[in-house]
C-alpha cells in the first residue's frame, strides 16, 4: 500500500550536483579546441553523422530534453515541426541573448565550453537539415562573443565547419552575430526580426519560426543551454539521460544562484532539485538571515515565498505551485528586502524594455513603473495597489508577446503573496525604501 | 530618451491630466499648435527637446571601413542582416553613430536612412552622441541594485559630475568616461557588477568602482575581473562588428570566476560526477514510418 502512494523519489542514487555541461569547466583553456577534443568533444558530432537527420529528431524527441530558455517546449517536437524540404532553406538561430534578470547561465557557458556549443549546433543543423546556422549573443559582454567567434574559427580551421564537414558531403556554415542591447530580442520571433535588420520587435504567431522565420524558411530558434545539451544526448542515449530528473522533465539543468546566499554561483544538478538543496549547496542563506522571497526562474515568473523551498525544480511540479520553471534563474532575497521595491525595480526594467509595439504592454509598463515609484517612495495610496492590480491584469494575455505577460505577472504575484507588505508601506507602518532622490532616472 | 530631463519635466510632457481644461492653441502637451504641429499643419519633431537629432559630421568612411563593411555584408544570406554590424562599424570608425554614419550603412544596404536610423534609436548600445574614451556600464537591475549596484551609480555620478549617458572629458580624449546605467548584465552571481567597454568588473563596491573610474580619467587601464585587457570602446565597437583580432591575449583572457566554477568546484571536491555514459553510444532510433 505504501507503494502505492509513495511518490517516486526524484533522482535517487544520484549525486547531489551532476555536472554534464558544466564538466569541463574546471579544465585548463577548457574554451580551446584541443581542450575540448581531449575531454572527447566531437565524438558526438562523429556519431550524430553516421545516422540520418530523421534519426537524431526521434532521438530527440525521445530523450524529453525541453527548451532552457524560458519556455520549456519539448525541443525534438520543435524540430519535427519543420515542414517537408521545399525550395527554401532551412536555418537554426540559437538565443544567446540571455538578459531576463536573474538569468545568468549562458554567458559563462559560451565563455566556458564554446566548442560545446559549436558542436551543437553542427549537430542539429545536421538535423534539421540546416546549412547556415547563428548564434545571436546579447552585445553588452564582449567575451563571450570573442569566445564563441574563437571557437567557430577553430571548428572550421579543423574541418569541423564548412564543405564537406569530416567527409560526409555536409555544409555548413555558422556566424556568431553580436546584439546591441535589447532584452526584447531573446523573444525568438522579436530576434528574428533584429536578425534580420529591422527593429527587434516580435511578431504575430502563427506562422511559428518553424514555418516562416528568418526570411520567411523554416527556422528552429532553440536556448545556448539547450543546443549545449545535445551532444551529451548523443553520446549517452535517451536511458542515460533520463536517468536525471522526470518523466517529463528529464536531464540536468544550470542552477543559477543569486543574492542572499553564502556562495551564489552556477551549480548543474539533475531537474527535480529543490531550493532548499541548493541553499544547502551553496553554504545557506548569507549570514543567517532566513529568505523572504525568491523567483524559480527569472523576474517574468510569480514569485515564490519561503512556503516553497521544497517544491522540485521541474517544469511541471513549479508549474503546479504557481510559478514557472522559466530559465532556473534563482535570484534569493533576505527578510531585509522589500518586496515592493524589487517589484518597483523590475517593473522600471520591463517600461524600459518595452518595445512598443503594442499597446498594452507599452503603456501599461510606464503606469506600472510609475506607480510602483510612488509607492516606494511613500506617497502611495491604498488605491494604488488596486490600480496596479488592474493595470496588470489589462495587460497580462492582452500583449502582443511574453514581454508583457512577464511584467504584469511580477506585480501580480508580487501583490497577491505579499499584499501586507504593499499596505504597510502605503499606510506608513514601514518606512518608505526609497526617497526621490534615490530613484534613478528612466533611460 | 529623456536624458537631463527632470522627473517632473517628463511628467509634464509624457502625462498630461486629462481633466485640464484645454487651452486655446495649445495641445494637451502644452506645446502651442504651430510649434507641435508646423506651420504647415504637418507634425514636426524638432520642438522636442528630449529627441536628440543625429549629428551632422561630414566624416568620409575610408577604404578600410568599406572594406570591412563589405565584409560584415558577406557574412549574411540577405545583405539586410548586416545592418547591425554596421552600426557597430560605424561606431568603431566615429565613436557613436552620425547622421553621416547612417547614411553610410543605408547606401551599402540599399534601404532608407530611416529605416537604419530606426534600427539604431531601438538599441541602447548605438549612441547618438560620442562616446567617451571608455563606457562605464552599471547595472542597476534589481539584484545588482540590492546588492549595492545603486549606490555604485549614485557614487560615479558624483565623481564624475555626469548623468546617464553623459561623458566627463571631452569625448574621444584620453581618460575621457561616458557614464551608464544598464538592464541586466546576466551577471547576477557577480553582483554588483559593471563593465567597462564590455569586459566585466565583478563584485564591486563603491571603493572599488570610484577607484576604477578615477584610474580610468588618469589614463590607466586597470584589468577586467573576466575579459581582456581594456582598449578603448572604439576598439570594442570593431569586436562587436565582428573583427577579432585573433590575438590569443584576447582570447585567452580569464573568464572563470570562483562563482561560475562553484558547482563544478564543490562537484570535484565531493567526488560527485554525473552517472558515466555508456562506452559506446546507443543504436540509434529507427527511422519513423512515412505517413
Amino acid at each position: 500500500m505504501a507503494d502505492d502512494t509513495t511518490p517516486p523519489q526524484i533522482n535517487a542514487g544520484l549525486d547531489p550536483l551532476t555536472p554534464v555541461l558544466t564538466r569541463s569547466w574546471l579544465s585548463p583553456r577548457s574554451w580551446r579546441r584541443d581542450t575540448y577534443e581531449q575531454l572527447g568533444g566531437y565524438g558526438a558530432l562523429r556519431t550524430a553523422i553516421t545516422a540520418q537527420p530523421e534519426q537524431l529528431v526521434e532521438l530527440m524527441k525521445s530523450s524529453g530534453l525541453r527548451g532552457r530558455g524560458g519556455a520549456g517546449f519539448p525541443t525534438g517536437l520543435k524540430w519535427s515541426f519543420l515542414p517537408p524540404l521545399g525550395a527554401k532553406p532551412r536555418y537554426l538561430v540559437v538565443n544567446g541573448d540571455e538578459s531576463e534578470p536573474g538569468t545568468c547561465k549562458d554567458i559563462p557557458l559560451m565563455m566556458a565550453d564554446p566548442h560545446l556549443l559549436v558542436e551543437g549546433c553542427i549537430i542539429t543543423s545536421y538535423a534539421i537539415r540546416s546549412h547556415y546556422c547563428v548564434i545571436y549573443i546579447r552585445g553588452e559582454l564582449i567575451h563571450p562573443i570573442r569566445r564563441v567567434r574563437s571557437a567557430v574559427k577553430e571548428a572550421y580551421a579543423a574541418g569541423y565547419l564548412g564543405k564537406n564537414i569530416l567527409g560526409t558531403g555536409y555544409d555548413l556554415d555558422i556566424v556568431g552575430h553580436a546584439g546591441a542591447g535589447a532584452y526584447i530580442c531573446g523573444e525568438e520571433t522579436a530576434l528574428l526580426s533584429s536578425l534580420e535588420g529591422y527593429r527587434g520587435q516580435p511578431r504575430l504567431k502563427p506562422p511559428f519560426p518553424a514555418v516562416e522565420g528568418l526570411y520567411a524558411a523554416p527556422t528552429v530558434v532553440n536556448n545556448v543551454e539547450t543546443i549545449a545539451s545535445v551532444p551529451s544526448i548523443i553520446s549517452g542515449g535517451v536511458d542515460w539521460y533520463r536517468r536525471f530528473g522526470t518523466d517529463k522533465s528529464p536531464g540536468t539543468k544550470i542552477f543559477s544562484l543569486s543574492g542572499h546566499v553564502e556562495r551564489p554561483g552556477q551549480y548543474e544538478a539533475p531537474l527535480g532539485t529543490t531550493l532548499r538543496q541548493l541553499i544547502d549547496l551553496a553554504g545557506g542563506m548569507k549570514d543567517g538571515i532566513p529568505i523572504k522571497f525568491w523567483t524559480p526562474g527569472g523576474s517574468s515568473v510569480p514569485l515564490f515565498g519561503d512556503d516553497k523551498l521544497d517544491v522540485p525544480l521541474t517544469y511541471d511540479d513549479v508549474a503546479a505551485a504557481g510559478s514557472l520553471l522559466g530559465t532556473t534563474a534563482l535570484q534569493v532575497f533576505n527578510q531585509t528586502a522589500s518586496v515592493p521595491w524589487a517589484v518597483a525595480r523590475w517593473a522600471d526594467f520591463y517600461r524600459h524594455e518595452s518595445c512598443g509595439k503594442c499597446a498594452p504592454c507599452r503603456e501599461g509598463t510606464a503606469w506600472m513603473s510609475k506607480t510602483l515609484r510612488r509607492i516606494i517612495t511613500g506617497r502611495g495610496t491604498l488605491e494604488d495597489i488596486d490600480t496596479l492590480e488592474d493595470t496588470a491584469y489589462n495587460i497580462f494575455g492582452r500583449a502582443f508577446c511574453a514581454l508583457g505577460d512577464g511584467a504584469a505577472t511580477s506585480v501580480s504575484s508580487a501583490i497577491q503573496r505579499f499584499r501586507q507588505e504593499f499596505v504597510d508601506m502605503v499606510t506608513g507602518v514601514t518606512p518608505a525604501p526609497s526617497t526621490q532622490a534615490d530613484l534613478i532616472e528612466m533611460h | 530618451m529623456t536624458r537631463g530631463m527632470t522627473e517632473s519635466a517628463k511628467t509634464a510632457v509624457h502625462y498630461p491630466d486629462p481633466n485640464a481644461a484645454m487651452v486655446a492653441g495649445q495641445t494637451s502637451f502644452g506645446a502651442t499648435t504651430t510649434a507641435f504641429w508646423g506651420e504647415g499643419g504637418r507634425p514636426t519633431l524638432e520642438h522636442r527637446a528630449d529627441v536628440p537629432q543625429y549629428r551632422v559630421t561630414g566624416v568620409t568612411f575610408d577604404d578600410d571601413v568599406r572594406a570591412k563593411a563589405a565584409e560584415v555584408i558577406a557574412r549574411y544570406p540577405h545583405k539586410r542582416s548586416a545592418v547591425m554590424p554596421l552600426l557597430h562599424l560605424v561606431q568603431s570608425f566615429e565613436g557613436f553613430v552620425s547622421k553621416d554614419g547612417i547614411a553610410f550603412v543605408a547606401g551599402l544596404l540599399d534601404v532608407q536612412e530611416s529605416e537604419v536610423s530606426g534600427v539604431s534609436t531601438f538599441y541602447n548600445m548605438y549612441k547618438r552622441e560620442p562616446v567617451g574614451e571608455h563606457i562605464v556600464s552599471v547595472c542597476t537591475n534589481t539584484m545588482c541594485a540590492a546588492l549595492g549596484g545603486d549606490a555604485i551609480y549614485q557614487a560615479l555620478r558624483s565623481e564624475l559630475g555626469v548623468d546617464h549617458e553623459q561623458t566627463a572629458g571631452e569625448p574621444g580624449t584620453p581618460g575621457s568616461v561616458t557614464l551608464e546605467h544598464v538592464e541586466c548584465l546576466a551577471c547576477c552571481d557577480h553582483g554588483p557588477v559593471l563593465t567597462v567597454n564590455y569586459e566585466i568588473f565583478d563584485n564591486q563596491t563603491v571603493q572599488s568602482a570610484v577607484e576604477l573610474v578615477q584610474a580610468l580619467r588618469r589614463g590607466e587601464r586597470p584589468h577586467p575581473t573576466r575579459g581582456a585587457a581594456l582598449t578603448d570602446f572604439r576598439h570594442a565597437e570593431l569586436e562587436l562588428a565582428g573583427f577579432l583580432d585573433d590575438d590569443a591575449a584576447e582570447v585567452d583572457a580569464p573568464s572563470a570566476s570562483p562563482q561560475s566554477l562553484r558547482g563544478a568546484q564543490l562537484a570535484s571536491e565531493r567526488g560527485w560526477t554525473a552517472p558515466a555514459m555508456p562506452e559506446v553510444p546507443p543504436a540509434f532510433p529507427p527511422l519513423p514510418e512515412k505517413k
